[in-house]
């Protein structure tokens, strides 16, 4: 028992302060929206786009980077010959429509595009779900890194209940979905099933590359390329996997508790 | 060793992280190879891989089996030539072969006569048109979660089925229990939900996804299985790597385990209701999690390991940031970590549960951690070194009960040998670059390599075609040797042990299903 409480003692609290205080420094290396500057770029260059293994580069008008299917490797960044290219450390990328992942043309906005940032819920959803949001979970096909992650926001060192968001074991108590994986044809009738025993009104929300765009797999007839188009999706969180602050910054955006 | 080198002499033998012609790998008749295979794990030798392939011809289907001798640290292949739509299971005389029949069944439309538990592992169709093991009558493939599962019959027995979505944020598997009361009779394991087709679309790489399907196989194994594929494609290429970059590469593994291993010790506890070490080590994994991505910018070691070296490198500032780091994730890691073994409501609900027998083990070719809480002292990183651990020795842990508290406490010792591995390894790297060329892969080879995840044993093998692309890739992650252990330990226990039970083994779904 004393020697509980000495071990209590020493770990002390550990509960970030986030939103309340700036969230936890993230490592100098971290991968976060990449930003390109149009004006470096060679005439007829392509080796960014040729270089992505997730088709993520379109270069036909200008620059336009589809962030829900970047894995965020760094494959553009080392082919770019011009340092046109390059991942910021800003962690914030979670949208609330599908076409927000799609950055504006480069060449129109030379500092890579702003993110029209999730938007809380409105109304009656915000009421409904703006202080007590449970959520189940779904992994369909995916590398359960994002499940990992999404996994460590329950730790006390992020303590996600603090906000009012829990995941729940039933679908039956939950008010909406959080995906994971590409949606693995094995998996979507489980998907479907779980969705339908979720109670009106309800919300999903996309975590990973994989459930935004089907991620590295892409294109496999053993996967649907994700969510989209299977069921309303209300919430996207891009990465591979996203950080933790980029998916607790996205929900708290949902639930209206930070802004800007 | 004199009956394993009996039964193997046909074989061509390599090294771990080697390339050999195909040409050199004998081709046995389709009885001998089987013999071979047999004899060879009754003299204590290990399939690591054993798999099909198809041939130019889709009448026939090529088997290529990879022996691994760990006494001697020595790979054995083999192969034959198969034709029809059949062959006879090797199962019952070698249980460890099991699900790779199964596999081979599945993907190319080979019936294992004689298999004592054919079904499907993965539910898709075969890869060989016309050929299916497991089709529907209406010619449809197999349906995801439909076979004909085990059933023990009597007026008190009853059936628990239990996913495929389960009550936690985690990977989805189908579960059935055959119980009499809270005892359990049988636990069969049913897969294939994960599934999205990586070992077919590497098939003719490498290409710019090559590299990510690796470090997706199983997320929490990014940095175990891009090593892997990266010492398949430098043993094909020819490619030697710099000293500094294996060393950073056994870093990343290392910190790899200690994240997974430390989140595990503390999910073990919330198992359990013991909220101190659960609270404390979920925490953490964090800090650990955190030190590869001071590496590399990823808590997964996204784009550390690359064909040729490792995509980035490290300087004095970082190497004592990561050494001040370590220091004190350890020190809260044995405050936390006690805890458990002083306290005796903890050791009353580890000790003695979900048992695995030393022989049992031995017979389903168990690997990594599961394999050395039953006493078995399988290691990869001793039996069949590569990389750093050619020159770094990692002791063996190993404890002898098989039991949850064994499982629980191999992970421990392993934790503390990580750690010592990790601080010397950073307190010495060798001087130079970190990346070297890789050029084109060298046509018509096999390679293999054998990585010591956390888990346990990575297989990967790679055949290349007359252009030098992947006219194969066999990826074995632990889970695929390992599931089946965690339904054996199952059998006997009450149901309620499951989540303990299921826990104290944590496979990887996404790893088994590809």
């Amino acid at each position: 028992m004393l020697d509980l409480i000495r071990a209590r003692l020493r770990q002390g609290c550990r509960t970030i302060a986030y939103p309340n205080a700036p969230p936890p420094p993230l490592p100098e290396r971290f991968r976060g929206r990449p930003l390109i500057d149009a004006s470096k770029c060679p005439d007829g260059c392509a080796r960014c786009a040729e270089a992505c293994p997730t088709q993520v580069i379109d270069l036909r008008d200008g620059i336009r980077v589809d962030l829900g299917r970047c894995i965020f490797c760094t494959d553009c960044a080392n082919a770019c010959p011009a340092d046109a290219l390059e991942y910021s450390r800003d962690y914030r990328l979670a949208v609330r429509k599908r076409a927000d992942l799609i950055t504006p043309s480069a060449s129109a906005v030379p500092s890579g595009g702003e993110l029209e940032l999730a938007a809380a819920l409105q109304g009656r959803l915000r009421k409904l779900f703006g202080r007590s949001l449970k959520l189940r979970q779904v992994s369909a096909g995916g590398c359960n890194a994002c499940e990992l992650d999404v996994n460590v926001l329950n730790t006390v060192g992020w303590d996600l209940s603090r906000f009012g968001i829990q995941f729940v074991a039933s679908p039956r108590h939950a008010d909406g979905l959080l995906i994971t994986g590409a949606i693995s044809e094995n998996m979507r009738l489980a998907l479907r099933k779980t969705y339908d025993a979720v109670p009106d009104p309800k919300i999903v929300i996309a975590v990973g590359a994989c459930a935004i765009s089907g991620g590295p797999y892409a294109g496999h007839p053993e996967v649907a390329n994700g969510a989209e188009g299977i069921l309303p999706i209300d919430l996207y969180v891009p990465g591979c996997p996203p950080h933790p602050l980029t998916v607790l910054d996205g929900l708290l955006r949902l639930l209206g508790r930070v802004g800007g | 060793m004199s009956g394993s080198s009996g039964a193997v002499v046909k074989f061509a033998v390599i090294a771990n992280g080697r390339a050999i012609e195909r040409s050199a790998v004998p081709q046995l008749p389709p009885a001998e190879l089987f013999a071979a295979i047999s004899e060879a794990a009754r003299a204590g030798l290990r399939v690591a891989s054993y798999f099909g392939m198809a041939d130019a011809d889709s009448d026939s289907v090529s088997l290529v089996v990879v022996l691994a001798d760990d006494r001697q640290a020595r790979l054995y292949l083999g192969r034959t030539h198969m034709r029809g739509a059949a062959f006879e299971s090797l199962t019952p005389l070698c249980p460890q072969v099991h699900l790779f029949e199964r596999e081979i069944a599945e993907q190319f439309g080979l019936r294992a006569v004689g298999h004592p538990w054919f079904k499907p592992v993965r539910y898709h169709r075969s890869y060989r048109p016309g050929y299916e093991a497991f089709s529907e009558p209406d010619g449809e493939g197999p349906t995801i979660g439909v076979t004909d599962f085990y059933r023990v019959e009597g007026e008190e027995v009853h059936e628990v089925a239990v996913g495929p979505v389960h009550a936690g944020i985690i990977e989805p598997g189908h579960f059935r229990f055959q119980c009499h009361g809270e005892n359990v009779f049988h636990l069969e394991i049913s897969l294939g939900y994960q599934h999205r087709g990586v070992e077919k679309a590497m098939i003719s790489g490498p290409n710019k996804r090559s590299v990510h399907y690796a470090e997706t196989l199983a997320g929490d194994t990014s940095v175990g299985h891009a090593t892997a594929y990266c010492q398949v494609v430098e043993a094909l290429s020819k490619c030697q790597k710099p000293p500094r970059a294996q060393v950073l590469r056994g870093i990343a593994l290392e910190l790899e385990r200690l994240a997974n291993h430390v989140g595990d010790l503390g999910a073990l506890s919330s198992d359990i209701g013991f909220l101190p070490t659960a609270s404390y080590c979920g925490r953490l994994r964090g800090d650990f999690l955190n030190l590869t991505a001071t590496l590399c910018g990823s808590r997964f070691g996204r784009g550390m390991i690359r064909p040729g070296g490792v995509g980035f490198d490290i300087d004095e500032p970082i190497i004592h940031d990561l050494l001040t780091r370590l220091d004190a994730a350890e020190r809260d890691t044995t405050d936390a970590v006690d805890l458990l073994w002083n306290t005796p409501s903890v050791m009353a609900r580890f000790e003695d549960t979900g048992p695995l027998a030393r022989d049992v083990a031995e017979a389903l070719g168990l690997v990594g951690l599961a394999a050395r809480a039953c006493g078995l002292a399988r290691d990869t990183r001793q039996d069949q070194p590569s990389g750093i651990f050619r020159f770094a020795h990692v002791p063996v842990s190993t404890w002898g009960t098989g039991d949850v508290f064994a499982r629980a406490y191999v992970r421990w010792l392993e934790v503390q040998r990580s750690i010592d591995f990790v601080r010397e390894q950073l307190r010495s790297l060798p001087p130079g670059g970190v990346s070297s060329c890789v050029g084109p892969l060298a046509p018509d080879q096999i390679a293999v390599a054998l990585v010591e995840g956390w888990r346990g044993e990575l297989c990967h093998v790679a055949l290349t075609d007359g252009a030098g692309l992947f006219e194969r890739y066999k990826v074995v992650d632990p889970s695929f040797h390992n599931w089946a252990g965690l339904a054996l330990a199952l059998r006997g226990q009450q149901i309620s042990d499951f989540p303990l039970c299921n826990k104290s083994f944590n496979l990887s779904y996404c790893g088994h299903d590809l």
